[in-house]
Order: C-alpha cells, then sequence, then structure tokens
C-alpha cells in the first residue's frame, strides 16, 4: 500500500495520531456495534456532542467513503482526547478504526477511507483522557444510483 | 414581431376552433386576457440592485411547450407545501384564475386547450430580450445575471456539439457566473476544457478533488453591482456522480457539504459582502433545508427541480427563488440595500410567452447559425401524436410511456424502465413528433439501450432505490429525479413507508402473474450509470419504433398505484 498525500494530511493532523485498524478490537461475528463500543468505553454510554464526524449523506463510490472526525478538545496535558473508535454498524465486523492521539497531537482530527456494502450508520466514540466518551453518528446512504435529474 | 392585437386574433382563433363546447372556464376567460410584452415586463422598482436568474434551460434554444406536473408529492415536513403543490391546488394557492396565461405557464390544468391558446414558451431569443430589457431599465452595472445550470444538455445539438451550441449562446447573453449538473455529463476533459474557455465564472463550492479531497473548483466569487458588494457562492448538484456516471468525471466528488457553504458566507462577510447569494443547483427541498440550518445566506437562487413559483418561499430570513426550466421563465429580483443589509426587495417570475415577447434579433440570428448545420435532421417528421406527450410527474408521464412501448418493442422485453428526468418538452394532441422532439426527450452523452435480464428481487431494489431517493424524508438524502418509468410491469408504491416497505403489488401486465423475486426478466433500459453499458442509442429505438407505428396513441397509464 503506497501512502498517498490525502492519507499523509490525515495522519499528519496529529503528529502522534496513530492508525490502528480493528485487531485492536477483534470482535467476532456475533458482537454487535452496541458491545464494541461498551468495550471501548468500559460499559459507559456515551454522550452525545463534542465529537463530529464528516461523511456524505450518500456515498459517491461504496468502496471507499471518505470518513473525517474532529474532536473539540484544548489537548492540554490536562485535557486531551486519548482515541476515537470509528464502526460501521451494517458491516459484518463493525469496527473500522481506532485513531489514537496525545496532547502533542496539538488537534484531535483524522480522516480515512472505509468500506460500506449497503446503507447503515457510521458512528465515532471518542475518549479523553478524564475517562469521558462521546459520540456522534451519520447514516450513509449506499445507493444503486442512476435515476436521478 | 407579435403585436398584442396579433396575440389577440391568434387567441380567438384558436377559441372558435376549438367551439363553445370546451368544459371550464378557461375559453371565455381567455378571450378576455390581452397580453402585451409591456405587461409581462413591467415591475415596480426596487432599490438599486437586480438579480437575474435563469436555471434548467436543457440546452432549449427555440420556444417549446412545457407541461409543469399534476403530481409532486411532499414526503414530511414538506408536505402541501410549494413546490409540493399542484393543479388546481396551485392556483388557489397563489390565488391565480383558471384559464388565465399565469395558469398555463404555471400548472397543468388544461394544459393542452391552454398551449393551443397562448402558444409556445421560451427561446432564448426572447429570454435575450427579457434581459436586455432589464438592463436598459435597471442599468447594466446594476444587473447579475446567473445561471443555475443544466444548460448545456437537453437538446440533439447540444449532445452533437457537446455543449458548445448552448455555451456559445450563453456567452452572447453575458452571464456573470453558472454552476452545474447535466454540464458534467460532458466527461472531465470536455468539461474542463469548456469551463476554462468561459468569459466567467463557474462556481462549484462542493466539487472537490476526489483523490486530493481539496477543493477543485472556484467556490465563490464577489461582485460590485448597483453600488453594493455581492457574494455569490455556486453549489453544484450535489449528487450528480450517483445520479449521473461518476466513471465519466472520477477526479471529481461532490456531495452537499454545506459546512464549506457556511465558511463562504463568513468569508464573503469578512471580506465586506452586502449581500450573500447561493446559486444552487440542489433542488428545492435541499436548499429549503439549507436555509435553515445554515445562516446568513439572503437569496438562494434554486434549480435542478425546475419548480417554477410565483413568489419566493422565506426560510430563515433567506429568500428562495424557483425559476422553472426550459427557458419558461426568467426570475428578476430587485433588491434594496441599505447599510450592507437587505432592506427590501421586489420579484417577479417573468413568464417567457413566445408569441408575446419579441425575439432579440441578434440572439435569433445566433441561434439559427449554431442550429443550421443539423436543421434538416432536426425537422424530419417521424409521426404524428393523438395525445399530449409530456414527462413531468412523479410517477409516469406520457412521453416516457412511449419510451417504455419502444423499448418493449424494439428491444423485445418483458419490462422496459425509463428513468424519472425532468427534463424533456411536451407535444400537443395533433402535433408532428420531429427527430428534435424526439431527442429532446433523451439527448445525452449515455444514450445505449441496454437489454438484460434481471431477477424480480432486483427490480424491486431498483424501485424502492429510486423510491427513496424521491421521497426520503430526509431532503439531503434526495437526488431531485422522479419515480423511475416502468412498462410491461404495474406496482403499488407507498410514498411515506420506509426503504423497502415502499414498493409492493410488482405484477408482469402481459400475463397478470405476480413478479417472483428469484424469477429472471428480460428488461430494456437507457441511461445506465455503468460504464460498458451496451446498446443502440434511445434515440434509435424510439425513432423506429415512430416510424412503424407512425400515429401515437397511448393508453392510460394505470401501472401505478399509490398506497397509504
Amino acid at each position: 500500500m503506497t501512502l498517498s498525500r490525502r492519507q499523509a494530511l490525515g495522519l499528519s493532523a496529529g503528529a502522534a495520531a496513530v492508525l490502528a485498524f480493528s485487531p485492536t478490537f477483534a470482535l467476532s461475528a456475533t458482537d454487535d456495534t452496541d458491545a464494541a463500543i461498551k468495550a471501548f468505553t468500559g460499559g459507559a454510554t456515551p454522550a452525545e456532542g463534542t465529537v463530529s464526524l464528516d461523511t456524505p449523506e450518500i456515498a459517491e463510490n461504496g468502496n471507499t467513503v471518505p470518513v473525517g472526525v474532529s474532536v473539540e478538545s484544548p489537548m492540554t496535558e490536562d485535557s486531551f482526547v486519548e482515541s476515537v473508535l470509528i464502526l460501521a454498524d451494517g458491516n459484518p465486523n463493525p469496527a473500522v478504526a481506532t485513531f489514537h492521539f496525545t496532547a502533542l497531537s496539538g488537534i484531535a482530527e483524522a480522516k480515512t477511507r472505509i468500506r460500506l456494502a449497503k446503507t447503515q450508520n457510521v458512528i465515532a466514540v471518542a475518549k479523553m483522557n478524564d475517562g469521558s466518551t462521546f459520540i456522534d453518528r451519520k447514516e450513509v446512504k449506499v445507493t444503486i444510483g442512476g435515476c436521478g435529474g | 414581431m407579435f403585436s398584442r392585437r396579433e396575440f389577440l386574433m391568434a387567441a380567438t382563433a384558436t377559441s372558435a376552433l376549438l367551439g363553445s363546447g370546451m368544459a371550464g372556464s378557461w375559453s371565455r376567460l381567455m378571450a378576455q386576457q390581452g397580453l402585451t410584452e409591456d405587461q409581462l415586463l413591467a415591475m415596480e422598482p426596487t432599490g438599486k440592485l437586480t438579480l437575474v436568474h435563469v436555471t434548467d434551460i436543457h440546452a432549449q434554444l427555440k420556444p417549446i411547450y412545457f407541461r409543469e406536473p399534476s403530481t409532486n408529492l411532499g414526503i414530511g415536513p414538506v408536505k402541501g407545501k410549494p413546490p409540493h403543490v399542484t393543479g388546481a391546488d396551485f392556483l388557489k394557492l397563489y390565488n391565480i384564475q383558471p384559464g388565465t396565461p399565469e395558469a398555463y405557464a404555471l400548472t397543468s390544468v388544461d394544459f393542452a386547450a391552454l398551449a393551443a391558446a397562448y402558444g409556445k414558451m421560451g427561446g432564448m431569443d426572447r429570454v435575450a430580450r427579457v434581459i436586455r430589457h432589464i438592463r436598459d431599465e435597471r442599468g447594466a452595472d446594476n444587473v447579475l445575471l446567473l445561471d443555475g445550470g443544466d444548460t448545456w444538455q437537453g437538446s440533439f445539438t447540444a449532445n452533437a456539439t457537446e455543449g458548445q451550441d448552448m455555451i456559445t449562446v450563453m456567452n452572447a447573453l453575458q452571464p456573470d457566473a453558472m454552476t452545474g449538473h447535466w454540464e458534467f455529463t460532458y466527461g472531465t476533459d470536455r468539461v474542463q476544457e469548456a469551463i476554462d474557455a468561459l468569459p466567467f465564472a463557474f462556481l462549484g463550492s462542493n466539487i472537490y478533488d476526489s483523490e486530493w479531497d481539496e477543493p477543485a473548483f472556484e467556490a465563490w466569487k464577489m461582485f460590485e453591482r448597483g453600488g453594493a458588494r455581492v457574494a455569490v457562492i455556486g453549489q453544484a448538484f450535489p449528487y450528480t456522480p450517483i445520479a449521473n456516471p461518476r466513471w465519466m468525471i472520477p477526479d471529481w466528488s461532490f456531495g452537499i457539504r454545506e459546512e464549506d457553504i457556511a465558511q463562504h458566507v463568513a468569508e464573503a462577510r469578512d471580506e465586506g459582502a452586502d449581500l450573500v447569494v447561493l446559486l444552487s443547483h440542489n433542488g428545492f427541498d435541499v436548499d429549503r433545508k439549507l436555509a435553515s440550518r445554515v445562516d446568513g445566506i439572503d437569496v438562494i437562487l434554486t434549480g435542478h427541480t425546475h419548480d417554477a413559483l410565483p413568489e419566493p418561499v422565506i426560510v430563515n430570513d433567506t429568500l428562495v427563488i424557483a425559476s422553472g426550466s426550459n427557458g419558461k421563465f426568467v426570475s428578476r429580483l430587485d433588491l434594496d440595500i441599505k447599510d450592507g443589509k437587505l432592506a427590501g426587495y421586489a420579484y417577479r417570475l417573468i413568464p417567457v410567452f413566445s408569441d408575446v415577447i419579441a425575439p432579440d434579433p441578434d440572439m435569433a440570428a445566433l441561434i439559427d447559425e449554431v442550429r443550421a448545420p443539423y436543421e434538416d435532421q432536426l425537422s424530419r417528421v417521424l409521426g404524428r401524436t393523438e395525445d399530449l406527450l409530456y414527462r413531468r410527474g412523479n410517477f409516469n408521464g406520457t412521453f416516457d410511456d412511449l419510451i417504455c412501448e419502444a423499448l418493449l418493442s424494439e428491444r423485445d422485453a418483458q419490462i422496459a424502465l425509463s428513468p424519472g428526468f425532468r427534463w424533456g418538452t411536451s407535444l400537443l394532441p395533433g402535433q408532428d413528433i420531429t427527430f428534435e422532439d424526439v431527442h429532446n426527450a433523451c439527448a445525452m452523452s449515455y444514450p445505449a439501450a441496454y437489454r438484460s435480464t434481471m431477477s424480480g428481487r432486483m427490480l424491486k431494489d431498483i424501485l424502492e432505490d429510486v423510491g427513496d431517493n424521491l421521497f426520503n424524508k430526509d431532503p439531503y438524502y434526495q437526488q431531485g429525479g422522479d419515480m423511475v418509468r416502468v412498462g410491461g410491469m404495474g406496482y403499488t408504491i407507498d410514498p411515506e413507508a420506509e426503504i423497502g416497505k415502499r414498493i409492493s403489488d410488482m405484477t408482469l401486465l402481459s400475463t397478470g402473474e405476480a413478479i417472483d423475486p428469484a424469477k429472471g426478466y428480460v428488461v430494456a433500459g437507457w441511461a445506465s450509470v455503468n460504464e460498458g453499458t451496451e446498446g443502440p442509442p434511445i434515440g434509435e429505438v424510439i425513432e423506429a419504433h415512430i416510424l412503424k407505428n407512425p400515429v401515437v396513441k397511448l393508453p392510460e397509464n394505470q401501472s401505478v398505484k399509490l398506497a397509504g
């Protein structure tokens, strides 16, 4: 895999942002999205707000859907975003990626592209250094296409 | 040039021909109507600045008939709100008398009869005359002419010249900016070349480079007009790579991207904009939602869904202007700007009655010139229609019934699918069907009429998918076309239902048997967005069918039933 300029930019949004793909959360096919969220939050129900997803309403190409996530945080030693979990609740394995940050990341933003076989929710869960968690959820529609206009 | 007297005579003569047997009050009222160019263009001016908006011309250089829809359902909170008001309800809402020129221009009520009386509408030479009049009256430095896109596609000549005939004509009108949708169906190279040569701005805030995920087009531009600083943000059709072939424009990504628009509004205000305008091809419901969510837009000039509304819809202090399609209307919006703010406005949706508004002679000559190489082909008569042929409507149109008939017989199929496009002009009962008329309904850059086997399951998925594009409760998930037209198969639809539950009772009409999800059916269609689609161009299919069946008489389409 070659690292494109876009991917490099996404990663460089935080110098110390580390992209770890789903093996961190190697869920079996029977684990559902809620279980993945609970595992990530330690059982807590995350609050709405603070984290926001940037996804298209309708995917132009389900094979490579751009997904961006950003978290409001001062990103200081006292208050920073530790990690953000990205899930796709219609995928056989809903956990897609986890982005890790430190205060030195400077800003808690990341972008990647994911594959969505059908219409489903993309979910971002952010975990702060104080243990609090936040969630955002956006539906991304995957269509057959071709009859608009 | 047509004088008022001549027009009245024509109207009276038609009325006499039709006799007194006509139902409805239109003929009597019509005889009382006198239309003059002065009346059509007159307006109590307001302020110093004027925005002129045209959109969705679909390459109609010459006057045309265009029947507005009789069915245009609104879902959820927009149910029963403009533009989801049609026919008699529309007339009542806007206090328009049946049978009047306005009733003819804006609705489908008594369309064939009124069209015979009031004549064709549009024609870019007439549009040019209207624009020249506005510039003369207001002063050219006080007028901003904005084109909402879907300008370069929709006719045989536009397709043959890859939009060049329209570009030549539009350049002569000297617009200040445009945005686009069907323009992109000429492919990356042609679009880039054409845009590079434009003497005005092509704006697209929501067009990104798909590889770098960076803005690929000029997003907005500041103009100094009427003593004000006017920022115009361009918004191309957000779902161009989904509704149209993505493989033709692989380097560009679209989307609604409302946060970008909000950012441009802030930039424009920072740079001293007195007025912020969104020149949009989003479609009406998308723009209505966008206006409610993004503050600080003074005017949205909307397009794509082809709605013609005689008054602005005001949402969150934003004036949403819908200027119709096919050159039928020119919008004039006078704006009074005081202390850097919009203090007042006056609006007129000017109906372009081609027998009343005189053609601009220079533009008429230019149009003849661009059409000259094709004129022999265009005027060739293929047949005649006994029925009114039109396309607009949520579920079916008679022109699409004809196209589906052609697909079923010429491609020897059990089921025909024809896309629910909103462009395509109308023909009156008794009119000849020319080569040009056929291509006004199907001219495009991916015209292959495919023939393939689809399972009943696949057919259901397609209907559900398109139904959700049209009737999703969230306008941001709507793509703005109408329901795919179906020949050889009937179905029931509940627009209010969720995706997967709208479509039922799919029936193969030839046998009356229910469609079996597991069984294969021979399906013919056209305008597939898939690369490598094979088949003869749809125009040839329709032409061959009409030549074999030169008198078009269509049975009433009863194949779609509405539930819920």
